[in-house]
């Protein structure tokens, strides 16, 4: 997965050497646009069709995480930043400090599914037992405490899945689910993408994963999630996540260095109209509001 | 005499190449020393402030909390990332020094003609898949085999990447220790089997003697390679962090983290040169080790110098 973005990524960036060059270095705009795993399917949708809306306009998108997205963009060498999680205070200092002030575009929502084996019996869990599965100091380690006999998992033990600690998905969970002041427990597996956690959770019996609704596939379910013991328990889906039922749901970030200007400020209200936002639909994501899409 | 001293200082075109050519290689061959020490200053420079201002030596070495992104408390303990390389290096050499030396004994010592000139380039062809390849296996192919064959919660593990890592060093160490075998003189082996040896005898009573130094170099260079791989290790380790208590457990290596964490990681931070520590630690191990496979492959030459002029006196036994 990674390397076909790597490599999709680049292929896009020597078509656009490649235009520029046959274009006769005329009136061609290149915008780099670098950051979250999340967003990174819905970012090459967007690059893709903006080329048949403003041709002389061509988006190279690549993934890497929202932190890399965001340290490129305060390095100057990216002109939007994508990110599934706000801009921190110290990097936002670290941009004003390059004289940019970064400017924030909420894009669309993100519901965080959590993924267990098709096989686990599992049909709902609470914030507070994903708390105490994944936090420090947590109380919960085997499938039986949650209720459940997982066919397949001998060994009744809760195998977590989690995210590297710098991703934005990382950082959203610990702040939605373990709270400001609480970190997570030691031990988990830490996959190095969104698609990695799927993956794993599909071929372990074991495992319980998070990741972005928008890699859910046949093999794996996705219990409802519920606030409190006696909360209404929700499924993640883009309609719950629109209208903020479900419980974390996150906003998904662009992110430019001062005010947007020319070909960047076009492409951002595109994305932002409801042909960019009707993209975001198609993709499993939801859009910012109501749209209408054919 | 003097006519042939005049010639060979004469300026013409083939002096001038030739001093051309000795320029070039000399560059070449400086380039490495360059290379290694611009690497060595630059990595030493983005990790050294923090190794002399924050970096806590005990808890580096001592504790296995590694938290460099806590919000309010972020420790840097290394040890279950030391533990995690050590682990995964070491079964990685269980299943391949028998495989390579194996392999090397058979192509240097037995096999001979079309089956040898295969097998070499069968072996030099197995170093050629990439790392990220052999991860994609220990993910989606031997984590569920491990998964079945031995009921474990999870098949991302110490097993999965020692096996991987394995598969991964035999290659070089096979090459190497092939060349080993091959250095030791056909006189040793000529005198042995005039004594009536069998080819196994001639083998394991003389040959392995004589390049024992060049074997335990080519399984230091594996050693080497295993400490260094990140790929691999990071895509069917599990990378979680964790004391290893056995091969079931999933764990988490030191290039793995740095590979997973430095992309996201703002540039100067303290997380970021916490990084860079990591990788100043790993340049040293690797570094130790490199030298002391060299200094082991010296030893080798210099003792078939001496012996290799009085052969038959040292083959006799």
């Amino acid at each position: 997965m990674k390397t076909s973005r790597v490599t999709s990524a680049g292929s896009c960036l020597a078509l656009a050497v490649l235009v520029a060059a046959c274009g006769g270095g005329g009136s061609r705009n290149l915008i780099q646009n670098k950051g979250s795993d999340t967003l990174v399917n819905v970012a090459q949708a967007w690059a893709e069709s903006y080329a048949s809306v403003a041709s002389e306009t061509v988006v190279a998108v690549s993934g890497g995480g929202s932190g890399t997205g965001i340290a490129a963009m305060i390095n100057g060498t990216v002109d939007i930043a994508n990110s599934s999680r706000k801009m921190k205070d110290s990097e936002i200092e670290l941009a004003r400090g390059n004289g940019n002030e970064p400017i924030e575009f909420v894009v669309g929502f993100d519901a965080l599914a959590v993924y267990v084996h098709p096989d686990n019996p599992l049909d709902q869990v609470s914030l507070e037992q994903l708390a105490e599965l994944y936090g420090e100091g947590g109380d919960v380690d085997t499938w039986s405490q949650l209720g459940v006999e997982v066919p397949g998992c001998g060994s009744d033990e809760i195998v977590r899945v989690s995210r590297q600690n710098n991703s934005g998905t990382y950082v959203y969970f610990r702040e939605a689910v373990l709270g400001e002041r609480r970190d997570f427990r030691l031990g988990s597996r830490d996959m190095h993408g969104s698609k990695d956690v799927v993956d794993l959770v599909e071929n372990t019996p074991c495992a319980i994963g998070y990741s972005g609704l928008a890699y859910a596939t046949d093999h794996v379910k996705m219990p409802c999630v519920k606030k409190g013991e006696d909360g209404d328990c929700v499924s993640p889906s883009v309609e719950t996540a629109i209208d903020a039922s479900y419980p974390i749901a996150r906003p998904l970030f662009m992110y430019t260095a001062g005010e947007p200007q020319g070909a960047i400020r076009e492409y951002l209200d595109w994305v932002l109209s409801d042909e960019g936002q009707c993209i975001v639909y198609e993709k499993g994501y939801a859009p910012r509001g109501d749209v209408n899409c054919s | 005499m003097a006519d042939m001293t005049h010639a060979a200082d004469r300026r013409d075109l083939a002096w001038w190449v030739d001093r051309a050519m000795q320029v070039l290689v000399l560059a070449g061959g400086l380039s490495a020393i360059v290379f290694i020490a611009g690497i060595f200053v630059f990595i030493t420079r983005e990790g050294a402030g923090f190794v002399f201002d924050r970096l806590d030596f005990r808890e580096f070495f001592f504790s296995p909390r590694w938290t460099p992104t806590s919000s309010h408390n972020p420790t840097y303990g290394a040890l279950a990332l030391i533990a995690g390389t050590a682990s995964v290096t070491g079964l990685a050499m269980v299943v391949s020094v028998p495989f390579s030396l194996g392999a090397a004994i058979y192509i240097g010592e037995f096999a001979t003609g079309r089956v040898r000139e295969t097998l070499k380039v069968l072996v030099e062809l197995l170093a050629a898949i990439p790392s990220v390849v052999w991860g994609f296996i220990g993910l989606s192919i031997m984590n569920p085999l491990i998964i079945q064959v031995f009921d474990v919660p999870v098949g991302l593990n110490v097993l999965n990447s020692g096996i991987i890592l394995g598969l991964m060093a035999a290659p070089i160490m096979t090459t190497i220790a092939e060349d080993a075998l091959k250095a030791v003189p056909d006189t040793y082996r000529e005198a042995a089997e005039a004594m009536g040896a069998t080819r196994w005898q001639v083998t394991f009573r003389v040959v392995l003697p004589a390049a024992r130094n060049g074997l335990v170099a080519a399984t230091l260079l594996g050693v080497g390679r295993g400490f260094g791989e990140t790929m691999a290790v990071l895509m069917a380790s599990g990378h979680s962090i964790n004391l290893p208590t056995s091969p079931f457990d999933s764990v988490r290596a030191l290039t793995a983290t740095i590979a997973a964490e430095l992309g996201e990681t703002a540039a100067g931070s303290d997380h970021y040169q916490a990084l860079f520590t990591l990788g100043i630690f790993l340049f040293l191990v690797t570094f130790a080790i490199n030298f002391a496979a060299d200094v082991f492959v010296r030893g080798g030459r210099r003792k078939y110098r001496r012996r290799g002029r009085r052969p038959a006196a040292s083959a006799n036994p």
